[in-house]
């Protein structure tokens, strides 16, 4: 079970982010957890609940939330991921999502940024959090690295190389990633277009997509985009992510179509999901996402 | 079939024709990306450990392994030979599969032996055995040196770390997981 410590710690966490985005005019919403259709996803299974799927990210509710006229939304809520299961990795674990319109990825890493702050800013002026301040400095600004200079710094091949070969996954996590968020946080960010499947694809560089990814002590926290709002782009996608689903042997669920038809009013935006466990991990410093949980799965 | 969800610590595969006890196992799954699980495995006959990294849609077999209860008869060089509790048949397993279990075995004692595709590789003893002490130095009563232990020799050859009132000829319970002398067993 979760130590008092660490419940304490959890808590005064997830006050701070509420204060963050209340103090930047931000609604908090809950959409279901239960859905008849997710966004297609090639490496996320879902858990089957009845007839719907239990969500794994509550990406498509939320922006249909924008696409009616919400600007500010954020959302703090669990999310359900079949077999995901590892030292950060929980089946059912905590996330924060937020979106905004009228920015892009650079702005979303800013704000991103200043959450993290300004949440060490506030653990740190009392006695829960030891030390935190020395470990996650407020002063300096944090690492930004495009994901290709940081395979051409840390990987031994580009990462063209990596996707021609198939090794994308495991170069990152063997080569690069030992090397993210140490010493400083880092965003790495411009992915390849081909791993992103919800994130607009750069105006003058197409070959990346504007998104960018949170690295704090070499662990990955958080996901972002700008927001792909093209209806007939994102339906292509889909449909490609549908047939790698097929390839792979399992069967996709129904396209998003009510998803795809509001996308057609969504104005531009950013959103980020952030894994919530994790970040109480990095804050308080735990080994393990078992230790900043209310209960794991081997204690159930 | 197994999948790659499957793997987990203590899990014994079929890994290029041979058995192997995966001993380290990681999950990790970079942003919306393959999850890889990488393991270090042991090989279960000679061994060595390796490492590799699975992807979700690799596919593996059970290491074909039986357990069998036998008793052990005797050694005879590097020679330890065991009989079947059931069909009496009989047979050896080298000094080198033994390992330190050699530590711990004395003649008729109840053992289970691991069969991979039905040659024996490894044997598995109780997890407490009780063995006479045939070497203790005598307790010196009121010896004020301030050792906590001493060390004797059991009927196997082995020598292990004891309170100092244990003398010879007494019996001793002794964990085979780890050497270490548990208690005194009074007959």
């Amino acid at each position: 079970m979760i130590s008092s410590q660490r419940l304490k710690q959890r808590v005064a966490i997830i006050r701070a982010v509420r204060v963050f985005f209340e103090e930047r005019d931000y609604l908090e919403i809950d959409t279901p957890l239960r859905l008849p259709v997710l966004a297609p996803e090639v490496w996320i299974e879902p858990e089957i609940s009845g007839d719907y799927f239990l969500q794994t990210s509550p990406e498509l509710c939320m922006k249909r939330l924008l696409a009616a006229g919400h600007s500010r939304l954020f959302q703090i809520c669990h999310c359900f991921r079949k077999g995901e299961r590892g030292k950060l990795h929980l089946p059912e674990f905590a996330m924060l999502e937020w979106y905004r319109i009228g920015i892009d990825y650079q702005d979303l890493m800013a704000e991103c940024e200043d959450l993290v702050k300004s949440l060490i800013l506030e653990c740190d002026s009392g006695p829960l959090f030891p030390g935190l301040a020395d470990r996650i400095s407020l002063e300096v600004p944090f690492e930004r690295l495009t994901v290709g200079a940081a395979f051409g710094r840390y990987a031994k091949c580009s990462v063209a190389e990596a996707l021609a070969a198939d090794r994308y996954e495991e170069v990152l996590v063997e080569q690069v990633e030992p090397n993210l968020g140490v010493g400083r946080p880092t965003f790495l960010y411009d992915y390849p277009a081909p791993l992103a499947s919800l994130a607009r694809l750069k105006k003058d560089e197409p070959t990346v997509a504007e998104r960018f990814e949170l690295y704090i002590d070499t662990i990955e926290l958080a996901n972002g985009f700008s927001e792909l709002i093209d209806p007939v782009e994102q339906r292509q996608r889909f449909e490609k992510d549908r047939n790698l689903i097929l390839a792979a042997g399992r069967q996709p669920g129904p396209m998003p179509e009510k998803f795809l038809t509001a996308l057609q009013d969504m104005p531009e935006a950013a959103g980020i999901a952030l894994g919530l466990d994790r970040l109480v991990m990095v804050l308080t410093g735990a080994e393990s996402i078992d230790e900043v949980v209310g209960c794991s799965p081997n204690e159930l | 079939m197994l999948s790659a969800s499957d793997l987990r610590k203590g899990l014994k595969i079929l890994m290029d024709g041979a058995p192997y006890i995966i001993t380290k196992f990681d999950f990790s799954k970079p942003g919306k990306g393959q999850s890889l699980y990488k393991c270090r495995l042991q090989h279960m006959i000679n061994g060595n450990s390796t490492e590799r990294t699975f992807r979700s849609n690799d596919k593996f077999e059970k290491a074909p392994l039986e357990e069998r209860a036998m008793q052990y008869l005797y050694s005879q060089g590097d020679e330890f030979h065991f009989m079947d509790n059931n069909t009496y048949e009989q047979l050896f397993l080298t000094r080198d599969q033994i390992g330190e279990n050699v530590n711990y075995m004395v003649d008729n004692m109840d053992v289970a032996v691991l069969f991979f595709n039905e040659t024996p590789i490894d044997i598995t003893l109780p997890i407490f055995v009780n063995l006479t002490v045939t070497k203790a130095d005598p307790w010196a009563k009121g010896d004020t040196s301030g050792t906590d232990t001493k060390p004797v020799t059991v009927e196997t050859g082995y020598i292990l770390q004891v309170p100092p009132f244990i003398e010879e000829g007494e019996k001793i319970q002794i964990d085979t997981r780890t050497g270490d002398y548990m208690t005194r067993v009074k007959e």
